[in-house]
């Protein structure tokens, strides 16, 4: 096969201008198509990272599955009842320690109790609504990236005064507290609680740092008016993106409703996916039009070359061979093509890297890119196929020529 | 040399070559003729007359409508595309009118180019013998030369050195020295004489120079696409 090769390579070597020019476009759909799916992985898993990070894993919290039935509807047949005053459910996981003993037995990763209240932060006569989460410390550190997230202060310094709360940032510039502050807590339930800020954390997450305030089990149990209240279990799982089976056996077992991260975040992962189509079919449009260009050369090649073509036959080239050869010029500009849009693509994903980025949404300093061989693998399979299949048809054309009309008519 | 004693080596019965079409054009027909080993025989006849189609039949390059070609007593008529490409680059070579070199190899790589197709010799081999033909025709300097930097006449032997690089026992040369002048021309003929003479080899040329024609050993003439005589010279070619 090296008489095919040398040919090959001699008749595409003989074009430089326009074999350059067929490299140069396999090689920016190539490049591109890297850059591209570097970028679209890298943003994907820095989101999701990101996303995971911040939020819990699986969260169990203490409405049920289904709205659970009224006691009217188990005592009286009918079809409707009108005017009831519907049983008041006492609010929280029930029995939340042996809740949780049965869930460790279990579950693949550490889980903690909270307590969501959703409350009124006041401060200098401005009134805020937030989230107050009542968190175990201890527990706290093994779940979620708090303490990692923490600008100022640390956990521990929840215990430092009585009612400490722990802001996020962009909160606490909202209403201009800063560590030190004396804030107040409105609760729905009438409660009143004057607390320091003891830290500031931000998670990245703007509408977290916005809205959440941290503070101790205990205090957020007074919050809520109920004393042992756990509404929340949050479970934090070795492997996120499989989260789902797990939130699923949870709903099961404890009757609570428990909801992975992914399901909790739908919408966005939904977005991911619908753009990862599109940018995919960018590329892919890409990739085409960088084939016309190996059609393009190889048909002009096989025209050039019909009566060099003729005169091989001639002496006993099979079409099969002349096929081979031109086929073979098609996947030599092809694997030239790729292997030069490898370099050009590592390149562009080098640069982009070094491209300060912000996002009204979420913070990250530098675009993320991730780096994989898959992404290589796939852009230089692409340019292969299409330009096999852009030399493919030429060469049949080639292969097809008749030697004796060639020679008769160039005598 | 061997004696005398010729065998059959190309053999045309009943070949008739008709173009399909509204009009159905007629290149040849009712071609009977056989040649043997050490002939050198001439193909001539007016402007389409069907020489040249006589020749690309005997040559398999195209297929007769109707008859058969034999080739060393083989038929040709059921031969596969793969079979009839064999039998050229084992049995035959060609020479055309138009040297038809590739023009981005150099003269040896031409050369080479049938036998590494065959490649019935190493690489080394295969140069080597490449680089013997050309010195034999008087090449030997020019053979890292392209073909567009060297004379018409030296194209044709390069074309010729190509054709004899399988050791063919024939060659079939269309108009070799149609496009050359009265010197290369000699050269030319005096090479493919010789061809015949000391290898043996079984040269058909199509020419439309009676005068070359006379100088050959066998003479046959064609016209509107039927033999009209087929004789051998009288006198030996000097």
């Amino acid at each position: 096969m090296k008489l095919i090769l040398d040919i090959a390579l001699t008749h595409v070597l003989a074009r430089g201008r326009q074999t350059l020019i067929a490299i140069f476009s396999v090689a920016t759909g190539v490049g591109f198509a890297v850059m591209i799916a570097a970028m679209l992985e890298g943003t994907e898993n820095d989101f999701i990272d990101m996303l995971v990070d911040t939020i819990p894993h699986v969260v169990i919290s203490d409405e049920p599955d289904r709205p659970a039935p009224q006691p009217a509807h188990a005592v009286f047949d009918a079809a409707e009842i009108r005017g009831l005053m519907p049983q008041v459910r006492r609010r929280g996981i029930k029995n939340p320690r042996a809740t949780m003993a049965a869930l460790e037995s279990w579950a693949p990763g550490p889980l903690t109790p909270s307590v969501r209240s959703n409350s009124l932060l006041r401060y200098a006569g401005r009134d805020l609504a937030v989230s107050v989460i009542g968190i175990d410390p201890a527990r706290e550190v093994k779940v979620s990236r708090l303490a990692e997230h923490l600008r100022s202060g640390s956990l521990k310094s929840l215990y430092t005064a009585s009612n400490a709360v722990i802001l996020g940032t962009r909160l606490a510039e909202r209403i201009g507290a800063r560590v030190g502050a004396n804030v107040s807590i409105v609760s729905p339930s009438g409660v009143r609680i004057n607390s320091m800020v003891v830290g500031l954390f931000r998670s990245g997450s703007r509408q977290i740092d916005e809205t959440t305030i941290y503070t101790l089990l205990t205090t957020a149990q007074i919050l809520e008016n109920q004393i042992g209240l756990v509404n929340e279990i949050r479970l934090r799982v070795p492997d996120p993106m499989n989260s789902q089976p797990i939130a699923q056996r949870i709903a099961q077992e404890t009757g609570y409703k428990a909801v992975s991260w992914a399901e909790a975040n739908e919408d966005m992962m939904s977005s991911l996916r619908v753009r990862n189509i599109m940018l995919y079919a960018i590329v892919g449009a890409i990739l085409l039009v960088a084939s016309f260009g190996t059609y393009n050369i190889i048909s002009t090649i096989t025209h050039e070359k019909a009566r060099d073509i003729a005169i091989m036959k001639s002496f006993g080239f099979t079409a099969r061979t002349i096929r081979r050869i031109f086929v073979t010029e098609a996947l030599i500009l092809g694997t030239v093509g790729a292997l030069a849009g490898f370099l050009l693509g590592y390149l562009l994903c080098l640069w982009l890297g070094t491209i300060e980025f912000r996002n009204p949404m979420v913070d990250f300093d530098r675009l993320p890119i991730a780096y994989s061989w898959r992404h290589y693998f796939l852009a230089g399979t692409a340019a292969l196929v299409s330009s096999f299949i852009a030399g493919y048809f030429p060469a049949r054309k080639a292969a097809s020529v008749h030697p004796v009309e060639i020679i008769r008519g160039a005598a | 040399m061997s004696t005398a004693r010729t065998e059959t080596v190309i053999e045309a019965r009943g070949v008739a070559r008709i173009l399909p079409g509204i009009v159905p054009v007629t290149l040849v027909r009712d071609i009977n003729l056989s040649i043997g080993s050490h002939e050198f025989v001439a193909i001539t006849g007016p402007s389409g007359s069907g020489k040249s189609s006589l020749m690309y039949l005997l040559g398999l390059l195209d297929l007769p409508t109707e008859g058969d070609v034999l080739i060393r007593g083989r038929s040709t008529r059921e031969m596969s595309e793969e079979e009839s490409a064999r039998a050229r680059l084992t049995e035959l070579g060609f020479v055309f009118q138009f040297h038809f070199l590739l023009e981005e190899f150099t003269l040896t790589e031409n050369v080479a180019l049938p036998m590494r197709a065959l490649a019935a010799y190493s690489p080394a081999e295969i140069r080597e013998r490449a680089d013997g033909l050309l010195a034999a025709l008087g090449l030997a300097d020019h053979r890292h030369k392209r073909p567009d930097q060297i004379s018409g006449g030296q194209r044709q032997r390069v074309a010729i050195a190509r054709a004899l690089a399988n050791q063919p026992s024939v060659i079939l040369a269309d108009e070799p020295t149609g496009n050359l002048d009265s010197k290369s021309s000699d050269q030319v003929f005096d090479i493919l004489r010789s061809l015949v003479d000391e290898q043996g080899t079984t040269v058909v040329a199509v020419t439309h120079s009676e005068e070359l024609a006379r100088r050959m050993d066998r003479h046959v003439h064609l016209i509107d696409g039927v033999i009209v005589s087929d004789e051998k010279a009288r006198a030996p070619a000097s």
